[in-house]
Parts: structure tokens; sequence; C-alpha cells
């Protein structure tokens, strides 16, 4: 993971085309800026960047299961629980499943563990809509990176 | 009213905190109950759930942009509960 900039992925585990299901691993880092703040003394992964990584998942998962046709991007965040706080050098489990494919929407369940016991999950919405000039090509190298389309697709 | 207005009325009304008493057949959701976009996809999602069905947004929304239909045809109350009916009887049939 690199908080900072939002690259909450460290590698797909899997992406179950049937069970409309993937699996990620991500490793928080031992140091970020973001700690400094939250909290002085006390480093926890805050809980919006808990949210951010189910997302993210729940976003390659509709990318890979639609062929990487268009762009999923969050709009909802519904029933969304932390069950226990996150530190530095926490490897996380992180997986998501399709629940429901609308016309141009999608809702996912996402949740995240460690060491199999639960950290947080949440049911998440996203509008669906064709790619942003250019940001095709950069999403799809974003994918490689993480393993998603060398290994999956 | 049918019984497909009043799980819809029930959907928009619980979603987008409109009293139910507001919303009629004749409501234009958008220009009469004041339902924006986001509100509008949480809404199809608990109609696509409550009824089975896909509601063809991105095809709606294609036809308005174009000029190929009116606004009403989709979003007057009345005409989206015929084309609810109309879409669950084609996935009985």
């Amino acid at each position: 993971m690199r908080l900072e900039y939002f690259e909450m992925i460290d590698r797909v585990t899997s992406l179950d085309r049937d069970a409309k299901r993937i699996e990620a691993s991500s490793t928080v880092p031992q140091d970020s800026p973001v700690f400094e703040g939250h909290f002085p003394g006390h480093p926890l992964v805050p809980g919006v960047l808990l949210t951010e990584t189910m997302a993210q998942a729940s976003g390659y998962l509709v990318l890979g299961l639609m062929g990487f046709t268009h762009m999923p991007f969050l709009m909802g965040v519904d029933k969304a629980r932390f069950r226990t706080f996150v530190g530095p050098g926490t490897v996380l489990t992180v997986t998501a499943q399709l629940e429901h494919e609308g016309s141009g929407y999608a809702v996912t369940k996402a949740k995240i563990a460690a060491e199999g016991k639960p950290i947080c999950d949440a049911e998440l919405r996203f509008r669906i809509m064709p790619f942003p000039e250019g940001m095709d090509g950069l999403m799809r190298a974003q994918a490689t990176r993480i393993g998603l389309l060398e290994e999956n697709i | 009213m049918s019984s497909t207005f009043e799980t819809v009325a029930g959907i928009i009304s619980e979603t987008a905190d409109i009293p139910r008493e507001q919303i009629t057949p004749e409501s234009h959701a958008i220009e009469d109950l004041g339902i924006d976009s986001l509100a509008f996809l949480d809404i199809a999602f608990a109609i696509d759930k409550a009824f089975g069905i896909k509601l063809p947004l991105e095809q709606w929304t294609q036809e308005v942009n174009e000029g190929k239909a009116p606004a009403e045809e989709y979003f007057v109350l009345k005409n989206l509960v015929s084309r609810i009916d109309a879409l669950v009887a084609a996935k009985q049939a």
C-alpha cells in the first residue's frame, strides 16, 4: 500500500468470474505521513482509507468482469463497519463480491480481514461510465501492476 | 392504482425521504419530486431488487439525450410503472 498515493491494492490474488468475486492482498506500510496525524504516537489506518481499499478492490472486480470497457466511480457507501484497529505492517486480505449489476451502476459487498479476523465491511455502490479520455490505458497499466490483467484476464 | 405503483411509491418515499402522500402517478420524478441522478440510481437498485429486473437506465438516458424520447416517458411515475410491468411480463414470458 502506498497510502499517500491512494494505491491501496498490492496484489490481486484471485478473480473468480463465475462467483463474481475478487480477492486481493495489501500490506500496510511501516511508515507514512498519514500516521503523523492519525494519530500522533499511535499510528492507525484511517477508516476512510480502509473504505477506499474496499472500493478499489470492488472497482478492479468491476473492471475485470466488464473487460475494461467502462470505469466504476464510487457513489455510495452503506452499512460501513470498522471492527478493529489496523496498524503499520498489517497484512490485509481484501475481498469484494458483486451483488448487483444494474444499467449504469453496480453494487458490491466488500470486506477486509487480517489473519482471518474481520477488520471492516461495507456495501458499496458505483456509477459505471465510459472511460474519460486517456484513462483506459492508465487503468490497464495499474491493473497490470497489481497482477489483475496478466494473471486473471 | 396498481400494486406496482404502490411498491415504487414506497421505494421512492423511503429512498429519497419524500412524504408518501406527495407521490402520485402523475409525479415527475425529477421535476416534481426533486430526485437527483444519484438518488435515482438508489431507487433503480431498489426497483431492480424488488421486481427482479434490470431497468435499462443507460438506454433511456441515451434516448432522452438524443431527443428520441421525452424525459416524461420514463420519469413520470405512471409511465415508469408501465415500463416496470412490461419488463416483469417480458421476464416471465
